[in-house]
């Protein structure tokens, strides 16, 4: 079973990130794993994303049309990608951010006030992370401990013991949120 | 977690094949900045001067290939890498690196063209790559990796086939290759100390007649001969050295021929038409040049259509059609612009010439 996934949002908000995250989680879970960012020429406010594949075997195409899960983490981003989630999908919209429901009804469709959420654990950045705590919880792709101890993998060297505590604390409400 | 994945590292494919270069006992890096290329450079600055070798950043494309030349010269495995239009740049470089019979890696991680273009991903520079670029009559061996794994892998290679062959050897991967991440499982290092004596090198002459390496013979006579020479060697290359993939082409009445990502992106494209009840193979070629002629010929003869797929507007698409000739119906899908095909475009394409 393939898992996947396209994460889009603002330049600074973390989908990037986010993605990278369940890629190295993947990775250290024993999947197959691929991560494709949009690499244009990109800067923050404008609009970033990444696909994300996870599955059992080699995987074909990096490229996906039909996602099984979407974060959007702003309006035009649920705008672009809504229509392209796979039949019974998830998509975790930032509620913070879009005051539009999600328009079909073939799809899970999880509205989180990311931003508030990850503002109540002291570090409003963490959003990209409690909506990859919802993500991973809906669909089941990876364990949230194994997400947890990705953090630690990815960013052990550079980040400062209480940011990673802050991320590990933002992927487990989002978790809980679902 | 398995015990099989836990020597894989998570890396761009920039990275991956940087690593690799080192690993495979490359010791003279040389390049200068270009999207989508730059975080191999990026590692080679940190990890080459680690690995006790040497890392610059030359002043341009030219300089740096011919930073290459020199250290090939002097006998140490060396490599350079850039994007589309700073490959064009080093491409008087190659040629004269082919004329002086000097091994030398060069990874091209293509963008959108022609001109400056833009940095999304492109197969523009087949051409390129296996009909010339440079001046004169050469040849060099072109690897085109589908996955990040086997970028690492046509690295290894790469040094390998440079050195046996004495020449330059390309790997043409792709913005798209170059940017995303896999896991890889990274080859073991090479001591290049335990690499073949180069009797040619120029290590000093004390004690022996001194090598010349040079292109310039003007001397007709001995310039064909050392010509003749080299195209007896690309025989053998063109004999020995084609690498190819088949994929469920068995019972196949289309089969796509792609390469690199266009290839990945096509296995998925053959599993969605198998589900449909078309039966789709792929031919996937691994050398771009020598290119797999036969392979291509054979196939032709029990399928309905070859249909090339390329981000480009039909380069590899003339070599599909030199080998399959009229056995074949050989239609063509490209994209432009820096587009990436998603698995439906190529599957609706697929669809014109299935049953």
């Amino acid at each position: 079973m393939d898992n996947t996934f396209i994460f889009a949002g603002f330049g600074g908000q973390g989908v990037i990130l986010a993605g990278k995250l369940l890629a190295q989680a993947g990775t250290e879970y024993g999947l197959h794993v691929t991560w494709l960012p949009s690499y244009g020429p990109e800067m923050r406010g404008g609009t970033a994303n990444c696909t994300i594949v996870l599955s059992d075997e080699p995987i074909g195409s990096p490229v996906v049309d039909t996602p099984t899960g979407l974060i959007a983490m702003n309006l035009p981003s649920l705008d672009r990608f809504e229509k392209a989630v796979a039949g019974s999908g998830t998509i975790v919209v930032n509620s913070s951010l879009v005051a539009r429901q999600v328009e079909r009804e073939d799809v899970r469709a999880l509205a989180l006030p990311l931003n508030d959420i990850a503002a109540s654990l002291g570090n409003p950045r963490a959003a990209n992370m409690v909506a990859l705590g919802a993500l991973v919880k809906a669909t089941g792709a990876v364990p949230l401990e194994t997400v947890q101890r990705a953090v630690t993998t990815m960013l052990g060297h550079k980040a400062s013991s209480e940011l990673i505590e802050v991320n590990k604390r933002a992927l487990a409400a989002g978790y809980e949120a679902v | 977690m398995g015990a099989d994945t836990i020597d894989k590292v998570l890396m761009t494919g920039n990275e991956a094949m940087a690593e690799a270069g080192i690993r495979a006992g490359c010791r003279a890096y040389f390049g200068y900045p270009i999207t989508p290329q730059n975080e191999l450079l990026e590692y080679m600055s940190a990890h080459m001067p680690q690995a006790g070798g040497a890392f610059i950043q030359a002043e341009s494309e030219i300089a740096a290939i011919n930073m290459c030349y020199g250290a090939s010269a002097a006998g140490v495995r060396t490599m350079t890498s850039s994007s589309s239009p700073g490959i064009s740049l080093k491409m008087e470089g190659i040629s004269y690196i082919a004329g002086a019979d000097l091994p030398c890696v060069i990874v091209n991680v293509v963008r959108g063209g022609p001109g400056l273009g833009n940095i999304a991903p492109a197969q523009g520079d087949y051409f390129q790559a296996t009909k010339g670029g440079g001046h004169g009559d050469y040849r060099m061996i072109v690897l085109g990796p589908s996955t990040i794994p086997e970028a690492t892998e046509h690295v290894m290679l790469a040094f390998e086939l440079a050195d046996k062959y004495r020449g330059p050897v390309m790997i043409l991967a792709d913005g798209m290759l170059g940017q995303m991440m896999e896991p890889v499982v990274l080859p073991k290092p090479v001591d290049p100390a335990t690499l073949p004596a180069k009797p040619w090198a120029l290590t000093g002459a004390k004690g022996r007649e001194p090598n010349i390496v040079t292109s310039f013979y003007l001397d007709p006579e001995e310039l064909n001969m050392m010509d003749v020479k080299r195209e007896s060697r690309y025989r053998q290359i063109e004999e020995q050295e084609v690498r190819y993939e088949e994929h469920e082409t068995a019972d196949a009445t289309v089969v796509i021929a792609a390469y690199g990502s266009v290839a990945r992106i096509a296995r998925t494209v053959v599993k969605m038409a198998r589900g449909e009840g078309i039966k789709l193979g792929l031919l996937r070629p691994i050398s771009l040049w020598p290119f797999p002629y036969a392979p291509l010929r054979a196939i032709a003869d029990r399928v309905d259509a070859i249909l090339t797929v390329e981000m480009n507007a039909g380069q590899m698409v003339e070599d599909v059609r030199l080998a399959v000739a009229e056995r074949a119906q050989t239609p063509f899908y490209g994209v432009l612009g820096g587009l990436v095909p998603t698995p439906k475009d190529i599957l609706r394409e697929v669809k014109r010439y299935a049953g």
